[in-house]
């Protein structure tokens, strides 16, 4: 026992500060007015929160896939360039643009093409513009592609050119090439990085609020708030907590295929 | 990936040198200036947000504002003290256990593992739902004890140490993932025998040998954990404590142009954080 000494704080600390509100939440949950029950649950599959649930998972899978094809353009454009100098600013922007999501890029968006920003101005942009659908899935990008980058951009380094030259010599044409060798070759790393700018647009709740999407297209984040914040009607925190469960359901499924991805994906990283 | 080929054809004539450069050059730059119109223009637009005004023409006046904006300084102090008390709380808390499970219980390792990957299947947002339930929760239950002090005391409005703690658990992954790609790069077994045998006692083995071998993942967990802070909203608004990215929603109602000046400030401040960041990791990987 002694010997396992210096893992106990950290030990004693998650249990206290992760699995007491874990615990929290799942009691919350099945809770109906001070009796266990599903009744929480059986409301989050119901009218507006089923929508806000439904919203949150179509934002989160358009901004995954868009994000991770346009990541991996971007990638390779930058991967094959042969300027170093490019390669190394790009990557790095891509970092720090991947880190910045929350209030600040909401606010940037908002004095870009929000209904006093600077480019619908410009263009003369009919109010409101920003605030729909579409709008969010392009604000959710400007952190999701940069991710994507970082994710896939090893991965494309790992394409050796000999594989290219080989598939040549024996006649493949450009085509075969990326059906047959390379898409092959990148499926789990793509497949990941998919799966983790999901995780990832799933949980924002930051850039959602502070732009005040909540009206135009309720998410489920923002139900969480304001059914703990009381906002709506007291007495419903327990609903609240029922849509967190919920929420970590679709988050755990997402991490169970991501993590066996990664782990196949860094296999052609040596 | 398959649609580029046939975005810029090429003669089959073409020496195998020339048609390498000339193909992808046109494509690389349709995707290059189509990346950078979109992630620059927002920048550009933001800062000429906040310095042009209809009625007084150009001014950076904005940013001078800032400072003395009531709210600024102090939400920005919180953040930094919290960003710093998370980084040590962290720290203290993963290093000790990595090393012991190194060296002492291998069978250990997979459940470390576990448990510090298990917050990222969490978002922020369900995690925070869990911890004001439990607080309330707590308050009721711990009301007749000694503890409800305790209680009270961690949600100190100058200084709420219940955020620390839910940083430290959003942070572990991130800081378990640095530490334990630093401590591959050592043989913690051997130095640590080796510093033993010589006599060196375990606080001298852990800050005179461990630590400086680790020196770039420890900084690079603990830039990252200060970025993370810094920008944190989600947790901070709804327990209802006013760190910098609360106060700058906080003040987007009365004034637009200051909120945005503030999210300029922060991005600057972020790319500060992670240049340095990468600057460290590139020295470990020399």
């Amino acid at each position: 026992m002694a010997r396992v000494l210096g893992a106990l704080p950290l030990l004693a600390f998650v249990a206290l500060a992760f699995g007491i509100p874990a615990i929290a939440m799942v009691a919350g949950a099945f809770t109906v007015e001070g009796a266990p029950g599903l009744g929480n649950l059986a409301l989050t599959t119901q009218g507006g929160y089923l929508l806000a649930l439904g919203n949150s998972v179509k934002l989160s899978a358009v901004v995954a896939v868009l994000g991770a094809v346009l990541g991996t353009f971007l990638a390779q454009a930058v991967v094959t360039s042969r300027s170093r100098a490019l390669r190394e600013a790009v990557l790095t922007a891509s970092g720090v643009l991947a880190n910045f999501g929350g209030v600040p890029l909401a606010f940037f968006w908002v004095a870009t093409l929000g209904n006093a920003g600077v480019i619908s101005g410009l263009f003369g942009l009919p109010s409101g513009t920003l605030f729909t659908f579409w709008g969010l899935v392009l604000v959710y990008l400007y952190f999701s592609v940069p991710l994507m980058v970082l994710v896939i951009a090893p991965a494309l380094d790992g394409l050796r050119p000999q594989w290219r030259e080989a598939a040549a010599n024996n006649g493949a044409t450009s085509w075969q090439y990326w059906r047959y060798v390379a898409l092959p070759v990148l499926t789990p790393g793509l497949l990941g990085g998919v799966v983790l700018l999901f995780g990832s647009a799933f949980a924002a709740y930051a850039t959602a609020s502070a732009m005040g999407a909540g009206t135009v297209l309720p998410l489920v984040t923002l139900k969480i708030a304001a059914a703990l914040s009381g906002d709506v009607q007291t007495g419903f925190e327990n609903v609240g907590l029922a849509l967190s469960l919920d929420m970590v359901l679709v988050a755990a499924l997402v991490m169970a295929v991501y993590l066996p991805l990664q782990r196949r994906s860094t296999r052609w990283l040596q | 990936m398959t649609a580029l080929a046939p975005v810029a054809p090429v003669p089959e004539s073409a020496p195998a040198a020339s048609r390498r450069r000339d193909r992808p050059r046109l494509w690389r730059g349709v995707v290059l200036a189509l990346a950078a119109l979109y992630f620059l223009v927002p920048l550009a637009a933001s800062f000429w947000y906040t310095v042009h005004n209809q009625s007084t023409g150009l001014s950076l006046s904005p940013y001078a504002e800032l400072w003395t904006a009531e709210g600024f300084l102090t939400s920005l102090l919180l953040s930094l003290v919290l960003a710093l008390a998370t980084i040590v709380l962290v720290l203290l808390l993963t290093l000790p256990a990595m090393i012991t499970v190194r060296l002492a219980a291998p069978r250990l390792r997979p459940v470390m593992e576990v448990i510090c990957t298990l917050p990222l299947v969490v978002p922020p947002i369900t995690l925070v739902a869990g911890v004001s339930r439990s607080l309330q929760v707590g308050g009721d239950v711990l009301a007749p004890t000694p503890f409800w002090g305790t209680l009270i005391a961690i949600q100190n409005q100058d200084f709420p140490l219940v955020l620390v703690f839910v940083y430290v658990v959003l942070v572990l992954p991130f800081v378990y993932r640095s530490l334990d790609a630093g401590l591959r790069t050592m043989d913690v077994r051997t130095l640590v025998e080796a510093a033993r045998n010589l006599g060196a006692s375990w606080p001298h083995v852990m800050f005179r040998v461990i630590v400086p071998n680790l020196r770039s993942a420890l900084a690079s967990a603990s830039f990252l954990t200060l970025a993370l802070v810094l920008g944190e909203y989600t947790v901070a608004s709804i327990l209802g404590y006013q760190p910098f990215a609360v106060w700058i929603v906080t003040i987007s109602g009365s004034k637009g142009q200051l909120s945005v000046a503030a999210s300029v400030l922060s991005l600057l401040l972020t790319w500060l954080l992670l240049l340095t960041i990468s600057g460290g990791s590139r020295d470990r990987s020399a």
